[in-house]
């Protein structure tokens, strides 16, 4: 298979890795949101953290990925694009703009889904931690 | 010195045609260019005495004789012919019915023997496929168990061609000859590489390949016990009735010759290479676990070819684990891509969990491996396995003390 460059990029130098504390630590912050997606035995599994300020912006964004590069690409492209963004512009964000930037293949599409659903479990951790969230979006697995 | 790359670590998947093979080859394409089959004429009559010649170093190999070898295409059409035939010509009952035999095999085994077995089933044969234990090793004792009175074949390979570990062969020889029943093993990983004497190691058939053992593609060999017990097989390939009717089609001169050549050679050369190899492959495991904790190498570590290693690095993807180390060639466990997901049945077979068959790499070494080579697949493999660790969510819950394994993951 062959990759573009820029997941080649992000592959060889991500961006932003690592996270804001033990998992016990941020399960119990109030400014971090995390997201976890994704199952080893799929061969994929993100983890977003998110670092919220007081005016609701992302102020900083870590992440951690099991995966393919096109996964890696992926999550590490998506810190760069939330920080900064509010919640709803983070929101806002679809997989198909992650595939356009790394010219990923059809069979690479679930990578930026992944990555997309990501953002999205993050946020919503970051809600509900604060209460923020609305109950319709709360939905069983 | 520098080094080509990409590296060639995957000598188990095919091996370079060593050059003197193909030296020898050469004349039988442009000068002997005969059909062994024609009787009439000097060109036949020398290809006929090149035929001979390579069958003569062929059955010294393996301690048969020439009139027990069968040329083949390779080890997939042997074991078609070495199942598929040795279930025909002693089956119970005729095509159409069922209760035909009872045939073992396991479940490891390369898709060659098991995709054969499996037709047969449904031709009115019963199978039972062992599971392997987790070290891999199929021992004589676990096939007695499973025999029966109808048992009429056991196919066990020699060694395994993704994990390297060798079975009881010559003790499952025994058992089938006291219950008189037919043995065919898988030799391909282990013939070239290993000392083989089919009358002491009890074996009725054996399958093997020229181009696992520097020779070239396209030939292989199946042999056919001809004294105590005499075995036959029914021909899968029908036509002038070539290699005494076994199998018809006209014989591939040059790839005899080739195959020939190249069993000369490993009979010269094995006692060092073998020394050698395992050298080399010790160098690469210490290396590896030297600079990567975590490591599991999959299959017995003592019953295993020299020159085969199969290890997993638990918490890192199989597919990110290619891509780091794009200058290795080498076979991974996993067989991921996004539309199927299916880590290698072998490993699954020793009841290695998914994530680890996911992250695993085959190092296969070969003739023409050096020392450097190694080296640089030790710093390699070193340095993506700590790299995709570093990215790894998976790792830092296994650093923190959390079971991976416990997790309700959310599947999409």
């Amino acid at each position: 298979m062959a990759y573009s460059e820029k997941v080649i990029d992000h592959y060889e130098n991500p961006r932003n890795v690592g996270n804001f504390g033990t998992t016990a630590d941020v399960k119990t912050r109030k400014d971090i949101g995390v997201g976890v997606v994704g199952a080893p035995e799929c061969g994929d599994v993100m983890q977003l953290q998110i670092k919220v300020d007081e005016s609701g912006k992302i102020e900083d964004a870590k992440f951690k990925c099991f995966g393919c590069g096109s996964a890696i690409a992926s999550s590490s492209l998506a810190t760069e694009w939330i920080k900064g963004k509010t919640l709803d512009e983070a929101m806002a964000i679809k997989n198909t703009d992650l595939v356009e930037e790394l010219s990923l293949p059809p069979v690479k599409i679930h990578c930026s889904v992944l990555a997309e659903d990501s953002i999205k479990s993050a946020i919503k951790d970051y809600q509900k931690k604060n209460g923020l969230l609305k109950e319709e979006h709360e939905h069983a697995h | 010195m520098s080094l080509k790359l990409p590296i060639y670590l995957d000598n188990a998947a095919t091996t370079r045609t060593d050059p003197r093979v193909v030296e020898a080859m050469l004349p039988y394409f442009t000068e002997v260019f005969g059909n062994p089959g024609s009787r009439n004429h000097k060109f036949g009559w020398d290809a006929e005495e090149a035929v001979d010649d390579a069958r003569e170093k062929i059955a010294q190999l393996i301690g048969a004789q020439p009139k027990e070898l069968i040329f083949t295409s390779g080890s997939t059409e042997g074991n078609n012919l070495a199942i598929k035939g040795a279930a025909e010509m002693y089956a119970k009952n005729p095509a159409g019915q069922t209760g035909r035999g009872h045939i073992i095999t396991a479940a490891h085994e390369h898709k060659a023997t098991l995709d054969p077995v499996k037709r047969l089933q449904k031709q009115g044969f019963d199978v039972t496929i062992l599971s392997p234990p987790a070290d891999g090793v199929i021992t004589a004792k676990q096939v007695e168990e499973a025999m029966r009175d109808d048992t009429i074949l056991v196919t066990i390979m020699w060694a395994n061609n993704e994990i390297g570990t060798i079975n009881e062969v010559p003790q499952i020889g025994a058992l089938c000859h006291d219950r008189n029943v037919v043995f065919h093993t898988d030799a391909t990983q282990w013939v070239g590489k290993m000392p083989t004497d089919v009358v002491k190691d009890n074996i009725d058939l054996m399958t093997f390949s020229g181009h696992k053992m520097f020779g070239p593609n396209g030939i292989g060999g199946l042999y056919v016990r001809r004294r105590r017990p005499r075995i036959r097989v029914t021909a899968q390939i029908e036509g002038g009735g070539q290699e005494r009717g076994f199998r018809s089609g006209t014989l591939n001169v040059p790839g005899i010759v080739g195959l020939g050549k190249a069993a000369e050679l490993c009979m010269e050369e094995m006692d060092s290479e073998r020394d050698r190899l395992l050298a080399l492959r010790t160098r690469l495991e210490k290396g590896l676990e030297k600079g990567i904790e975590h490591t599991q190498i999959n299959g017995n570590r003592d019953k295993r070819l020299p020159n085969i290693l199969n290890m997993s690095f638990g918490y890192v993807e199989g597919e990110g684990l290619m891509m780091a180390i794009k200058d290795i060639a080498c076979s991974s466990g996993s067989a991921c891509t996004s539309a199927s997901l299916e880590p290698s049945y072998v490993l699954k077979s020793l009841g290695v969990g998914d994530d680890l068959a996911h992250s695993s790499l085959r190092l296969s070494m070969g003739r023409f491996t050096t020392e450097e080579e190694v080296d640089f697949a030790i710093e390699k493999i070193t340095w993506a396995v700590n790299h995709l660790r570093n990215l790894s969510p998976l790792w830092d819950m296994f650093k923190e003390g959390i079971d991976v394994n416990a997790i309700e993951w959310q599947n999409h």
